[in-house]
């Protein structure tokens, strides 16, 4: 069966140019990059590339760039950095709608004798700025806001937020895992001290990840050990991996303008065709500052789980922010943050695609996913009564 | 990706019986939308009081989906007495098995059957007894004990798989361990979290624990107990009433208050007597 995969914000094909590049760092070029000799040494080079390629595709430069094992650490990197350094402040601020690796950090942090700020959002997943403003103090140790929302794909309105930030002195880290490489980001304009991304949300392999430190921003490493990555993060390098984000970058650069107005395109050719073919579905999150990648539609009356398998019975991957998916039984926290209504947060579906998707596999979706829909309330006891 | 067995797919995919009976017999609904699943179950009985027709309507995910199918399938041509045997566990190995965190699945559709056929009975429904343990799905400590009791369920995510109870906010975990403890007929335990006691704490629960285990014992014969010191791991204790003048005060001390505050404080605390 063919796959059409539409679940990119959950990981990425790696790029055939990218795997290309990377297959001698498993076999030929096996040297230590902090060798001594010209064999380690022609690996260090390449890493050296690496962190060239990813630096210009962030405006940064490439002494600013520390490569890591995945987003998670990177997140984790930046907020315990922020607060050993500053270890008389006890207050931080997130909001609501993190990814997990921020999320529980926080919490875990709260728990340990850090006052933790969430700001909320609205129901288009708009963060509530004045809120955040409002509760910043002397006390503050670091603001963490992700750049794009993984599962409404709302865009944070990072610049306006950082230079409040940077006025008043405190540390501002962002989670652009789902940004990088799908929207234009230059540091060179935006007050970020620290940022994170993850390889294979652009095309690059699994296991790698990047932090940007910002010159100037107090740093302490997660993992203590060799002089790696310039004493900011031990363990010999993730060579072959770390070369594939390398490429990736490169290749986003390139693609970020011409290919997203096509990826777009198609999202909003999905969006608008389901729309008009199924009632009662509402897109969730706000649809002006949103990645141009992801759609999550709201389907009332049904559960998400079944859509999935449904669709799944012809090759169509998307996600769920229903609580039957994950195995907990609340629905997604990011949809329930946003207010989404029960009747539809356990119906929500998020189609997130990417430049390999083809017009013909768009098609597909609008042929088939309306009938399901319209199977699955058939099934269900509210619908009727909702009509 | 959850592991459905064939069985499940098939019954999701084709699910069997669906549909309103609207002249029904008895009807049963269970679950709401904001808990992500529920379920309307119809039968109609024959001249000898068989299931003649039964038909369901679920939202929910596959397996809640599977386990209605798959129940109206069982109950087909059932009396109201043999179609009552029906248990959760039996949906779900007719289904092959379910994923352990879907259990409620199954539980559901028992539910719903329960429902029909106290509806078909006239019977006012069972639910508004007991009290409502789970804010967040709306379920009652009979239900959570009855899932532990017919599932042998020993853990608060054992009992949040099959009946939902403690998979929100968290807040009723102490209630439901109290029930499944008190189901499986042991001893509710004092909370043992705290591994390392600091003095304070250790004098706070030494007094909690006599004046919530080892008093109330001693004053049913007529005796008490005051605790004058804690000095390190020594507990030093005044008997009162009976148990002063008791010549078996001394077993008292040492194989009941001792164990018990060994058991429930500290292993290694020693109780002391001071003559008064």
């Amino acid at each position: 069966m063919k796959v059409i995969y539409m679940d990119n914000n959950a990981t990425t094909q790696v790029a055939p140019e990218v795997l290309e590049e990377m297959l001698p760092y498993f076999s030929e070029f096996y040297g230590n990059p902090s060798s001594m000799h010209t064999f380690g040494g022609m690996v260090e080079q390449k890493i050296v590339e690496a962190r060239e390629r990813l630096a210009r595709l962030l405006g940064a430069s490439p002494e600013e760039i520390i490569f890591t094992s995945c987003g998670t650490e990177s997140d984790n990197t930046a907020i315990r950095a922020a607060i050993l350094s500053n270890p008389d402040k006890k207050h931080i601020v997130t909001s609501r709608v993190e990814h997990p690796a921020v999320k529980n950090l926080y919490e875990y942090l709260a728990k340990n004798g850090y006052r933790v700020t969430f700001v909320p959002v609205d129901r288009k997943g708009i963060l509530d700025l004045d809120y955040l403003y409002k509760n910043l103090s002397e006390d503050t140790a670091i603001v963490s806001l992700m750049w794009a929302n993984n599962e409404s794909g709302v865009i944070f309105p990072i610049e306006d937020i950082g230079k409040v930030l940077k006025e008043k002195g405190i540390v501002f880290h962002t989670d652009a895992v789902q940004a990088v490489g799908k929207i234009p980001i230059d540091l060179k304009n935006v007050n970020v001290d620290m940022l994170s991304l993850s390889g294979h949300k652009l095309h690059g392999p699994k296991g790698v990840g990047a932090l940007y430190v910002r010159k100037g921003t107090k740093f302490s490493p997660f993992l203590i050990g060799g002089h790696q990555e310039k004493g900011r993060r031990g363990g010999t390098e993730n060579a072959a991996s770390i070369v594939g984000l390398g490429k990736a970058s490169e290749l986003a650069a390139r693609n970020i303008s011409g290919e997203n107005i096509r990826v777009k395109k198609l999202r909003d050719k999905l969006e608008t065709e389901i729309l008009n073919r199924v009632s009662n579905a509402i897109i969730n999150g706000d649809r002006e500052h949103r990645l141009p990648n992801t759609t999550s539609i709201a389907f009332e009356f049904v559960e998400g789980e079944s859509i999935l398998l449904m669709m799944d019975e012809y090759g169509i991957c998307a996600s769920s922010g229903s609580a039957c998916t994950s195995g907990s039984l609340e629905p997604s926290h990011v949809l329930r943050a946003m207010g989404v209504p029960f009747t539809a947060a356990h119906g929500s579906v998020r189609f997130s695609l990417s430049i390999y998707n083809t017009e013909e596999e768009i098609d597909f979706i609008i042929e088939k996913l309306p009938p399901i829909i319209e199977r699955l309330r058939e099934l269900s006891p509210f619908w009727k009564k909702a009509l | 990706m959850w592991e459905y067995t064939k069985t499940v797919k098939d019954h999701f995919l084709n699910p069997r019986n669906v549909g309103i009976i609207e002249d029904a017999d008895g009807v049963g609904e269970v679950g709401s939308l904001a808990c992500g699943d529920a379920l309307t179950l119809y039968f109609k009985l024959d001249d000898h009081k068989r299931i003649k027709d039964v038909k369901f309507q679920t939202f929910g995910c596959a397996s809640a989906i599977a386990s209605s199918s798959a129940l109206t399938e069982m109950i087909k041509g059932l009396t109201l007495e043999e179609a009552a045997k029906v248990t959760n566990e039996d949906i779900a190995e007719f289904l092959g098995g379910l994923p352990k965190q879907k259990m409620h699945c199954s539980v559901m559709g028992r539910d719903a059957l329960e429902k029909a056929i106290s509806n078909y009975r006239g019977e006012a429904e069972k639910k508004v007894e007991g009290e409502i343990v789970c804010e967040c799905f709306g379920v009652t400590d009979i239900e959570i004990e009855r899932a532990v009791r017919e599932n042998n369920l020993t853990s608060i995510e054992d009992v949040t798989n099959y009946v939902k109870a403690g998979g929100g906010c968290e807040s009723c975990h102490d209630k439901i361990q109290k029930i499944i403890d008190e189901t499986l007929g042991r001893e509710t335990k004092v909370k043992k979290k705290v591994i390392r006691l600091t003095n304070i704490q250790k004098i706070k629960l030494i007094e909690e624990t006599l004046e919530r285990e080892i008093k109330p014992a001693l004053k049913k014969d007529g005796g008490n107990i005051e605790l004058v010191d804690v000095d390190g791991n020594n507990v030093i204790v005044k008997l009162q009433g009976t148990c002063a003048a008791c010549s078996a005060s001394e077993i008292t001390l040492k194989n009941y208050v001792e164990s018990k505050l060994r058991e429930l404080v500290a292993p290694e605390l020693l109780v002391e007597e001071v003559q008064s």
